[in-house]
């Protein structure tokens, strides 16, 4: 098992080499660093010279990929390209354009993001899978019949509606919880109740149908005619048998974006006013800050190359059959 | 076809067989039961009015083709069918307490209990991501209120008496790292954690190879006899009945057409039984075909040199010399048996395929073939070592011959046959076909060759894309293969070949799924034939289907064989398929050949003690005198 993941970390490197690539030339494509320098100092009074200053100062002044100006190594390494990206390999996210440090940023932005995405994830999962238990446990009858048309009529309803209805039942009318806005430290926590229920809520429709067509395909098994078989009353068959074989699918969907809860809901954060890294990224493009934007990149791809290996990891311990090799 | 007459369902109910046993004293009464599936808005009955008894302690079985009902029946009496099926009416008493009667939760105190069951496939039936130990742990204490290391201790126990070599060390393992045969015995282990009075077994032999469903009906007989428990035995194998049953019932299209103890297999009463029994191929019927079926045109047909001569002449010497020369090639002394087909009478027929420069060679020429699967290990996948599926095999086959590949799951037969397609890369030796070596082709040539040996799949339901029209499917090979074909004479090609397996023509405009499992064969021996092959590679293509469906099947390739000159590579592990079909046979174990020769001479007076061990294990009915009858 180490033989394989050291094979997938090392195969991880051209794959992140690529992603680097692709982003710089789909960013370099819609914008030229006189785009840039323009956006960052106001389209009106822009002297050329001003802005060959902005490119020269941020070392946007230099070909994209080839200096054919140059000598020697200097042909590959005087480049946009090998100053600003190369370094990412070594977590050195360097500046951003308006001259921020951008490793210290996500440090900082990345608590909030997490402070709402690990418990909704963590909470919505034991919600989905527990209204798909009792969906299933109730098969064949109007309860079933009833919970899966809310359940479709649930995630029927756009995300955008359970935001702004939350914030307006719960923040303004029942003043439970404030509308928007963070704090430090644990006072933290009345910011944050109000985005992960409402995550709960809008997700709880699609969530519970998948985990139960999953578990509906489980029961009709032979394995689960065995246990009843057995004696094995319902309730017992289901947790012990397909509720078992049935985590294995759920682990997929799970597991993978566990670290990528480090980046955020670009959504919810910018609509409750999180300090988050969603927020930070949504920002970010907005003002075409191509250091911020690399780095968020190459941070989600790191995260979700991470999250794979989770993922074949976690199936070797909830599935014996699986040995990786 | 098998033809039913019409008063078919009629059943046929001997009188002594109704009075023996009382059903005052049964252990288990089934009277009246009724059951059907809800097919989109319609209610399909199953079972139609079935009745019957066990015994204590009595050995029933209940035989019938796939959808008879008889599995349904046995779940019903647990009130475990699927959740489209319904108990429609009809009592089951178990003793004195009606099982539909009972609520729910009262049906854990039954299931295990008092009727412990097991499976036809194993596989499916252990729960993949429990070890074997914790899923009989879970009956031990439900049933038996065990715990802790008396748990463990019982299990073991229960494992060891069900003949589980070592315990202990499966104790702690997962159902796929047992083999086939253990699995059943870890199953059979779980139905009797409980101590049941009755012990349904529901196809219990059937996913399993000969030699361990010989172990597996020992273990049961050895179980009934030391417990005293009832068995009911389902099945569809009148061999394993007469192995294992005193009294038979015979079920068709929901319904028991005829109930009878041992007597049943001296004479069945109803036509339907009759047929059954006859269906079912035996190692003897090789010798009752010869008399019966191959008539002088047939062997004709069948006579490699005959179909082979241009001008209506054949040197008969040469023939039989390159035949000896063959035989003894392969390391087997030539039959006198195969003399009688080079009967002067049958010479002068008529060729159908021009001459051609290899037609001395046989078809087929095999030699040290291989096919290793690298293991690989370590950061680099470095190859460590290799499983030898396929490990030199070396054989030839005539035009117009049938050549039997027998032997356990596992032992590389259908590896090998997939190799010599070039479906699997194989990893050394020699393929020479029609006298060209094709291991060496490329690209087109290859292609054109491929279209000469085809290969027909063990489960017709599975080998055929489901969003595909039948007729497309037929067709595509076809197309592939002869581009410049207009549409219209394809269409007509198509029809013809689907008349010539015994469909309609119209079948060419329905999808696979509306075709029943001997239907979709046929489709898939269309489909093969499609683009003229010489050599059909037959892998296992009726182990999958019911007794009576095979034997048509088996018809279909015979009559095929004789009409279009074909060859058969024939991958099986059944060896009454092998007696029905075979011209030869080889027996492989472990990726090598240990013995081949005529079929009459494998089946009959084998030398390899692996073949004798195979022979053996086959469950035979036995014409028993009257005095066997309960």
């Amino acid at each position: 098992m180490i033989g394989y993941l050291l094979r997938r970390l090392l195969y991880a490197f051209p794959l992140l080499l690529g992603i680097n690539v692709l982003t710089f030339i789909l960013f370099f494509v819609v914008n030229t660093p006189d785009d840039m320098a323009r956006m960052h100092l106001g389209q009106k009074h822009v002297t050329p010279e001003s802005v060959e200053k902005w490119k020269r100062e941020r070392g946007y002044d230099l070909p994209l990929f080839w200096n054919a100006k140059a000598g020697g190594t200097e042909k590959v390494t005087g480049t946009i390209f090998y100053q600003k990206s190369l370094g990412l390999f070594l977590f050195r996210f360097g500046r951003s354009d308006d001259g921020r440090d951008i490793g210290a940023d996500i440090g900082q932005r990345m608590w909030p993001s997490l402070a709402i995405a690990v418990p909704s994830l963590l909470v919505g999962l034991l919600v989905d899978i527990s209204v798909a238990l009792l969906l299933v446990f109730f098969r064949l009858t109007y309860l079933e019949f009833w919970g899966v048309a809310l359940c479709v009529a649930a995630m029927s309803v756009s995300t955008l509606f359970y935001i702004i209805g939350g914030q307006y039942l719960v923040g303004k009318l029942l003043q439970l919880t404030p509308i928007s806005g963070y704090d430090t430290g644990l006072n933290a926590w009345r910011f944050v109740a109000l985005p992960v229920l409402i995550g709960i809520v809008a997700g709880v429709g699609s969530g519970a149908r998948w985990y139960r067509t999953l578990f509906l395909e489980e029961v009709e098994k032979d394995y689960v005619r065995t246990a009843r078989a057995k004696g094995l009353p319902e309730p017992r068959v289901l947790f012990a048998h397909v509720l078992r074989n049935a985590l294995i699918p759920i682990l997929t969907g799970v597991v993978v974006v566990l670290p990528l809860l480090f980046t955020g809901s670009l959504i919810t954060e910018s609509f409750f006013a999180i300090p988050g890294l969603g927020s930070y990224t949504i920002d970010a493009i907005n003002q075409q800050d191509f250091a911020i934007v690399r780095s968020m990149v190459f941070l989600g791809s790191v995260l979700y190359i991470l999250g794979l290996l989770l993922t074949d990891i976690s199936y070797t311990l909830v599935d014996p059959r699986v040995r990786l090799g | 076809m098998p033809s039913i007459r019409e008063g078919g369902n009629e059943v046929i109910v001997p009188e002594p067989s109704r009075t023996k046993t009382e059903p005052a004293r049964a252990l288990l009464a089934v009277a009246d039961l009724r059951v059907a599936f809800r097919q989109d808005a319609n209610w399909v009955p199953a079972v139609d009015g079935v009745s019957f008894h066990i015994g204590k302690g009595e050995s029933f079985a209940l035989v019938g083709e796939s959808g008879s009902g008889k599995s349904v029946t046995a779940l019903s009496v647990l009130r475990l069918l699927p959740q489209s099926g319904r108990i429609l009416g009809g009592r089951a008493m178990l003793g004195d307490r009606d099982l539909f009667a009972l609520p729910e939760f009262a049906m854990s105190g039954i299931r295990g209990k008092r009727i412990g069951i097991i499976f036809q496939d194993p596989m499916s039936s252990l729960n993949p991501v429990l070890t074997v130990g914790r899923q009989i742990g879970e009956a031990l204490s439900l049933q038996r209120g065990l715990k802790g290391r008396a748990l463990k201790a019982r299990a073991l126990e229960l494992l060891d008496h069900v003949g589980l070599p070592d315990p202990a060390r499966h104790f702690n393992e997962y159902p796929h790292q047992l083999s086939g045969g253990m699995r059943q015995r870890a199953m059979i282990a779980i139905a009797l954690a409980g101590e049941p009075d009755l012990l349904i077994a529901d196809e219990p032999t059937t996913a399993l190879d000969v030699t361990l469903q010989a172990q597996i009906l020992d273990l049961l007989k050895r179980l009934q006899r030391d417990t005293g428990m009832a068995l009911w035995l389902i099945t569809h194998d009148f061999g394993v009945v007469a192995e294992l049953c005193t009294r038979v019932a015979v079920m068709r299209a929901g319904k028991i057409i005829e109930q009878n103890g041992r007597g049943f297999f001296e004479g069945p009463e109803h036509p339907y039984s009759r047929e059954l029994l006859a269906a079912m191929p035996r190692l003897d019927a090789r010798l009752r075909d010869s008399e019966v079926d191959f008539d002088d045109k047939a062997v004709d047909a069948r006579n490699p040199f005959l179909r082979a001569s241009g001008g209506g002449t054949v040197d008969l010497t040469e023939g039989g010399e390159r035949l000896a020369s063959a035989m003894s090639r392969d390391g087997i002394k030539k039959s006198p048996l195969d003399l009688p087909r080079l009967a002067p009478s049958s010479v002068g027929s008529r060729m159908e395929r021009p001459e051609r420069e290899g037609i001395k060679a046989p078809l087929l020429e095999v030699r040290d073939f291989k096919v290793h699967y690298p293991i690989k290990k370590g950061i680099f996948q470095r190859t460590v070592d290799t499983v030898r599926a396929v490990d030199g095999v070396s054989f030839s086959l005539e035009r117009g011959e049938t050549l039997a590949l027998v032997g356990e799951s596992g032992c590389g037969k259908t590896t090998l046959g997939k190799g010599l397609l070039n479906l699997i890369k194989p990893s050394g030796g020699r393929v020479r076909f029609d006298g060209e070596d094709i291991a060496g082709l490329k690209g087109e040539a290859r292609r054109k060759r491929c279209a000469e040996m085809q290969i027909i799949f063990q489960d017709p339901y599975s080998s055929m894309n489901p969003r595909m029209i039948v007729g497309d499917i037929v067709e595509e090979g076809l197309r592939a293969q002869h581009p410049g074909i207009a549409a219209e004479e394809r269409r007509e090609r198509v029809e013809d070949l689907l008349r010539a397996v015994g469909l309609p023509p119209e079948a060419r405009l329905r999808y696979p799924h509306e075709f029943s499992g001997g239907q979709r064969q046929r489709i898939c021996i269309a489909r093969a034939l499609a683009v003229e092959p010489k050599l059909i590679v037959c892998d296992e293509p009726t182990s999958a289907l019911d007794v009576s469906v095979q034997a048509q099947i088996l018809r279909l390739l015979r009559e095929l064989r004789e009409r279009r000159g074909l060859s058969y590579l024939f991958i099986t592990h059944d060896l009454a398929v092998v007696a029905a079909l075979a011209d030869r046979v080889a027996v492989m174990r472990r990726g090598r050949i240990v013995e081949m020769g005529e079929t009459r001479q494998v089946l009959f007076e084998p030398t390899h003690a692996y073949t004798r061990g195979l022979l053996a294990a086959v469950p035979k009915l036995r014409r028993t005198g009257p005095s066997g009858a309960p």
